[in-house]
């Protein structure tokens, strides 16, 4: 189990990102996060990746443990190393160099292992194996989000987080991210999904937080979130099954700016 | 022609010395965007301690010239761990200024063991020359040629090839996703400088062999600056190709120095300074540096 305890993260001393933040991601789960731009999802990623302190950041209070153990002051590889990998948002692939190269980084914690795990990636994502002495620059945007899935599933994670897996993909990619991380999930691998997409999060989650301006402000079953009336209007953009049954469509300048006050912060 | 190809294969020879010192600048500038001024101190600190090694009889010049070139490399892998990695996060500007101090406590420290004489690092081959048709080569230039030749191929080797290297590129082009995939960027950053310091005693042996050392040595170390700016602060093969063109061309204004003596009596020593403020001009990223965009 990958938890946060009630963490705090300050930037460059001053800026307070996340206000007392908990979350699980049990095994072979997957746990969905959303939240607007800005809501402190990709800092609370960072906090426990160990990338904080590229950013100058700091967990100043709480805990992040992997199993019990607390992790939240161990390096980047150490982390990767017992298990948790980052998908890390716009993929940041390593553009100059070829689609082998990048999943030999992937895997660079283990090199003994490469070949092994070269198949599995090859067979989650054929097309790394028909690319695979190309420049990773030169693959469309799609191949590159399978190339940084696959990279991280070099290190064979036992949690994989993915950061805005569908940013900027066709909604027919994202429907193939979507069946991939499903897949992955399927041979045992816990994931914790970031997602503005909060229809396809929540499709395939079966947990989801939302976070809002670095606090949890929804915690419940994915199910339950679908049906929540405040998701169901700020997330997915339904409005509240009216009296005609099913859900419909309006536009939010049908909306009074007070009604759109969320019901959570009131 | 005799004389052109003459100037040509004795500008090759210097060419690779600046190459090799270029080679490191570049190094530690693609790992961590820091332009390392020490690369001259690290220079002379080679030679000098290469000019005590030649005295051990049965090293002779090259066995005296590698095992400097190790020790100088663990001497700055030293430094970079413990004046260089507290700042990393630090402004650029911050750490380049550091550099320049490096630079002159080592200078400072290398030329006290200069002492009242010069110094020599055993010169193997004198002024002794190859004659190739009717063109004549000095050795010591041909051996800096093949050994730049063999170190250039062994770079490259290790950067295309192995763990260590693949890591080095990765964080050169992107240091958080390689601390993300379990890079440690710390090692890579140590390597950087000890392949740098380890590069620049190579090539100030080299620079050594035929002439004597004192304390006006170290200007040599820099000419890589002109060499990094005409190839590009982030290209390899940027730094080799503008080394030998930066040493040709001081060569060829030796050679024709009366055709040139509008640029004054020594018009080689400023031609690859107006090489360097030509290409600033003209083409600031150099000649396979990364063309950057920012805004203003």
């Amino acid at each position: 189990m990958l938890q946060v305890h009630n963490i705090e993260v300050v930037y460059d001393d001053i800026m307070l990102v996340l206000r007392g933040v908990s979350l699980s991601v049990p095994p072979g789960r997957i746990v969905a996060l959303l939240g607007a731009n800005g809501a402190g999802k990709s800092t609370l990623l960072r906090a426990l990746t160990g990338l904080l302190d590229v950013h100058h950041g700091k967990i100043t209070r709480g805990r992040v443990t992997l199993d019990g153990e607390s992790v939240g002051q161990l390096r980047p590889a150490a982390l990767v190393r017992r298990g948790i990998s980052q998908v890390m948002e716009g993929r940041r692939i390593f553009g100059e160099l070829t689609v082998e190269e990048n999943l030999r980084l992937g895997g660079y914690t283990n090199p003994k292992q490469f070949r092994r795990r070269c198949e599995l990636v090859f067979g989650l994502f054929p097309v790394l194996a028909q690319r695979r002495r190309e420049t990773a620059g030169y693959l469309s945007g799609g191949e590159q989000q399978m190339l940084a899935m696959g990279r991280a599933l070099m290190a064979e994670p036992r949690y994989l987080l993915l950061d805005e897996p569908s940013l900027g993909l066709a909604p027919r990619l994202v429907e193939e991210v979507r069946e991939l991380i499903v897949s992955i999930n399927r041979t045992g691998t816990g994931v914790l999904l970031v997602e503005q997409n909060a229809t396809m999060a929540l499709s395939i989650a079966s947990h989801g937080y939302v976070l809002e301006t670095g606090q949890v402000v929804l915690d419940k079953p994915a199910a339950d979130l679908l049906a929540d009336d405040d998701i169901r209007e700020f997330y997915l953009g339904l409005h509240p099954a009216g009296a005609g049954g099913g859900p419909e469509r309006r536009s939010y300048r049908e909306v009074k700016h007070y009604r759109r006050r969320k019901r959570w912060l009131s | 022609m005799t004389k052109l190809l003459e100037a040509f294969a004795d500008g090759l020879g210097r060419g690779s010395v600046y190459a090799l010192i270029a080679l490191g600048f570049v190094i530690i500038y693609k790992s961590s965007r820091v332009i390392s001024f020490a690369q001259p101190g690290f220079m002379i600190a080679g030679v000098v301690l290469v000019t005590y090694l030649v005295q051990v009889s049965w090293l002779g010049f090259f066995g005296a010239m590698l095992l400097g070139a190790v020790l100088i490399g663990l001497l700055a892998l030293g430094i970079e761990r413990a004046v260089i990695r507290p700042m990393i996060g630090r402004p650029i500007f911050a750490i380049a200024i550091i550099t320049i101090g490096l630079d002159i406590v080592l200078r400072t420290v290398a030329h006290a063991y200069i002492g009242p004489l010069v110094r020599h690092v055993g010169d193997p081959w004198g002024t002794s020359q190859l004659h190739l048709g009717s063109v004549r080569m000095d050795q010591r230039h041909l051996a800096a040629v093949v050994t730049a030749t063999v170190l250039v191929l062994l770079l490259f080797g290790f950067f295309r090839y192995t763990r260590m290297g693949l890591a080095m590129r990765a964080v050169a082009e992107d240091q958080e996703a390689a601390l993300a995939q379990g890079v440690s960027v710390g090692a890579v950053f140590a390597l950087s400088w000890a392949l740098a310091g380890g590069l620049a005693a190579v090539a100030g042996s080299f620079a050594a062999a035929g002439v004597s050392v004192d304390n006006t040595f170290w200007p040599v170390a820099l000419y890589a600056l002109p060499v990094i700016i005409l190839g590009g602060l982030d290209s390899l093969p940027g730094a080799v190709l503008a080394g030998l063109v930066i040493g040709v061309l001081r060569s060829l204004a030796d050679a024709y120095v009366d055709d040139l003596s509008w640029l004054g009596e020594n018009p080689s020593l400023i031609v690859p300074w107006l090489v360097m403020m030509l290409v600033l001009v003209v083409r600031p990223y150099g000649l396979f540096g990364t063309r950057e965009v920012e805004r203003v």
